[in-house]
């Protein structure tokens, strides 16, 4: 089958590779309809997660048909028209059983990695390096879904493919930023990043009853898209300070919840970025958490800060002052999307959450290169590119 | 110093409850002096309940098959949480670069244990044992061979 593979740090192209196949009793195969890049793919691009290897197929966020089905898969059959999560949860362990799919014990097949890096290993993702299980991704034809039973959910009736996508990562990925962020009836709430998961999560924050919603971004078009798609206000932090805008904003007192949805290749204006990029490229430090810094430093006092980023190893000068003085709950994850995706279809069946507008760039799979180039580079207005592996 | 400890193990639930009584193995330190420690014992939680992980004090699968070269431990895990299984090969692990060529070649007790227990934790939890994508890639290069390496024996090593 064809797919797209990770060739070397900023390097990807279209190749054969091997067919999936059915390896567990509980797992499906998926026709590929669509399978969208996502801003976490470019630390993978950049080479900032070093554990990829030369023709590894990238790619998480994905919806399609399932063509074969294992002996135990019990909730699907061939044919069914599905949305995937992209993170590989089996449903019955401990962490699954609370909720927290992306601390699941049995996902990753490749523990050691993550517990020599982090203490324990979360759970596996498709097409996320050999850290999070080497499985192979969904820009492809085909891809194997392990559990299928508990990680791919069938799409209502009425949810067009376009919008159904998203309910594989972004969608449930903001949901969860506002969810456990704790927000509120009346809260003000800040997110930095306003490509689709930063979009999303302001959105969800608006349906969970946040009276005032503000993104922050520099790139005017995607600031203008959350503007117009999603209702919210919107800061351009090339423009002015984010900090004191904030605060006046909320009449002195800060938002509320913070959601940082930007991670460890954060931008920001002046010397500190060539600092913090210098320092990045050395392995001085893994990360560049700016963003995260001034959602910190910006919340209220005994407010909620939710990374939604990627973030991989260390970050220098990180105000852990600001956090404990000003009584901040920091929290984070990698999606938990087993747990709201089915809630999200609802959503997106009865209207109350629009996706397909994220998709600025549909394409074919061969064009998988110049997909990425413009995502990555924010040509064209892009948000997402999009591809199309069957058609 | 020679020491031995000897410890009791009882799985609730299961029949009398009294199930393992074991006495720890003690193994050489380097150092020269003739100094002995306890090995660590290998620690997986797994949520089913102990008569479930252990029916009538059968050990689980694949942990059964590694037969006498491990001590095990069988505990229900605090607050209901399902049951505490713990392991550790009777032989000592090789240190230094002895330990470092074994654990290469897979030859590393330890590697086994870690992987019987999760694999064991993985069947009693979801029924099987996942395996990782095949082939792990499209090629080999050399430049992967380390990561390569760290994959293949990634269920053997780790913080467990």
């Amino acid at each position: 089958m064809r797919a797209l593979v990770w060739e070397g740090v900023n390097e990807v192209a279209v190749e054969q590779v091997s067919d999936p196949r059915i390896q567990n009793r509980q797992d499906a195969i998926l026709r590929v309809k669509l399978s969208s890049v996502c801003g976490s793919d470019l630390h993978q691009l950049s080479g900032y997660i070093p554990f990829m290897r030369a023709g590894d197929v990238i790619g998480h966020e994905f919806m399609g048909e399932i063509v074969e089905v294992g002996p135990d898969v019990g909730r699907h059959q061939v044919g069914d028209r599905v949305v995937v999560c992209s993170v590989i949860a089996c449903g019955r362990c401990w962490y699954c059983e609370q909720g927290l799919f992306s601390c699941c014990d049995n996902g990753n097949t490749n523990p050691a990695i993550t517990e020599s890096m982090w203490g324990y290993h979360p759970a596996g993702i498709f097409g996320y390096s050999h850290a999070m299980g080497g499985f192979k991704g969904s820009h492809a034809e085909y891809v194997r879904l392990p559990f299928a039973d508990q990680i791919a959910f069938p799409i209502p009736d009425g949810v067009d493919d376009m919008t159904a996508l998203f309910a594989s990562d972004s969608a449930p990925t903001g949901w969860m930023g506002a969810d456990l962020g704790g927000v509120q009836s009346g809260d003000v709430v800040a997110v930095w990043g306003c490509g689709a998961v930063g979009q999303m999560a302001a959105r969800a924050a608006m349906l969970l009853g946040a009276e005032r919603v503000i993104v922050i971004d520099r790139f005017d078009y995607r600031l203008e898209m959350a503007e117009r798609e999603i209702g919210a206000e919107v800061v351009n932090y090339e423009r002015t300070d984010v900090d004191a805008e904030l605060r006046e904003r909320t009449g002195g007192r800060g938002p509320d919840v913070c959601i940082e949805a930007i991670g460890m290749e954060a931008h920001t204006p002046g010397l500190t970025y060539r600092y913090e990029q210098a320092k990045q490229q050395l392995r001085l430090e893994t990360d560049r958490p700016h963003a995260l810094r001034q959602a910190i430093l910006a919340c209220r006092k005994a407010g909620t800060v939710f990374v939604l980023g990627v973030f991989a190893g260390m970050v220098d000068k990180f105000p852990m002052g600001a956090v404990m003085n000003k009584g901040l709950t920091l929290r984070s994850a990698q999606q938990h999307g087993e747990r709201y995706i089915p809630m999200l279809l609802d959503r997106m069946a009865r209207g109350e959450l629009k996706t397909a507008h994220l998709a600025t760039h549909p394409m074919s799979l061969d064009e998988g290169p110049r997909g990425y180039d413009l995502f990555k580079n924010k040509k064209d207005g892009c948000v997402r590119s999009v591809f199309q592996p069957s058609a | 110093m020679n020491r031995t400890v000897s410890r009791v193990v009882v799985v609730a639930g299961v029949g009398a409850g009294v199930l393992v009584a074991r006495r720890m193995t003690t193994r050489q330190l380097g150092g020269g002096a003739a100094r002995v420690a306890p090995d660590r014992w290998h620690t997986v939680t797994v949520n089913r309940p102990p008569e479930e992980v252990a029916p009538a004090g059968r050990l689980p699968e694949p942990l059964a098959r590694l037969g006498d070269t491990v001590e095990v431990q069988i505990r229900p895990a605090p607050g209901g949480r399902g049951t505490e299984l713990a392991a550790r090969p009777r032989t000592s692990a090789p240190s230094g670069l002895r330990g470092a060529v074994a654990r290469a070649a897979g030859n590393d007790p330890r590697q086994a244990v870690r992987t019987a227990l999760r694999q064991a934790k993985q069947l009693a939890e979801t029924g099987e044992v996942l395996e990782p994508d095949t082939p792990p890639t499209s090629r080999r290069t050399l430049r992967n061979l380390p990561l390569e390496l760290a994959t293949r024996r990634a269920r053997g090593e780790g913080r467990l």
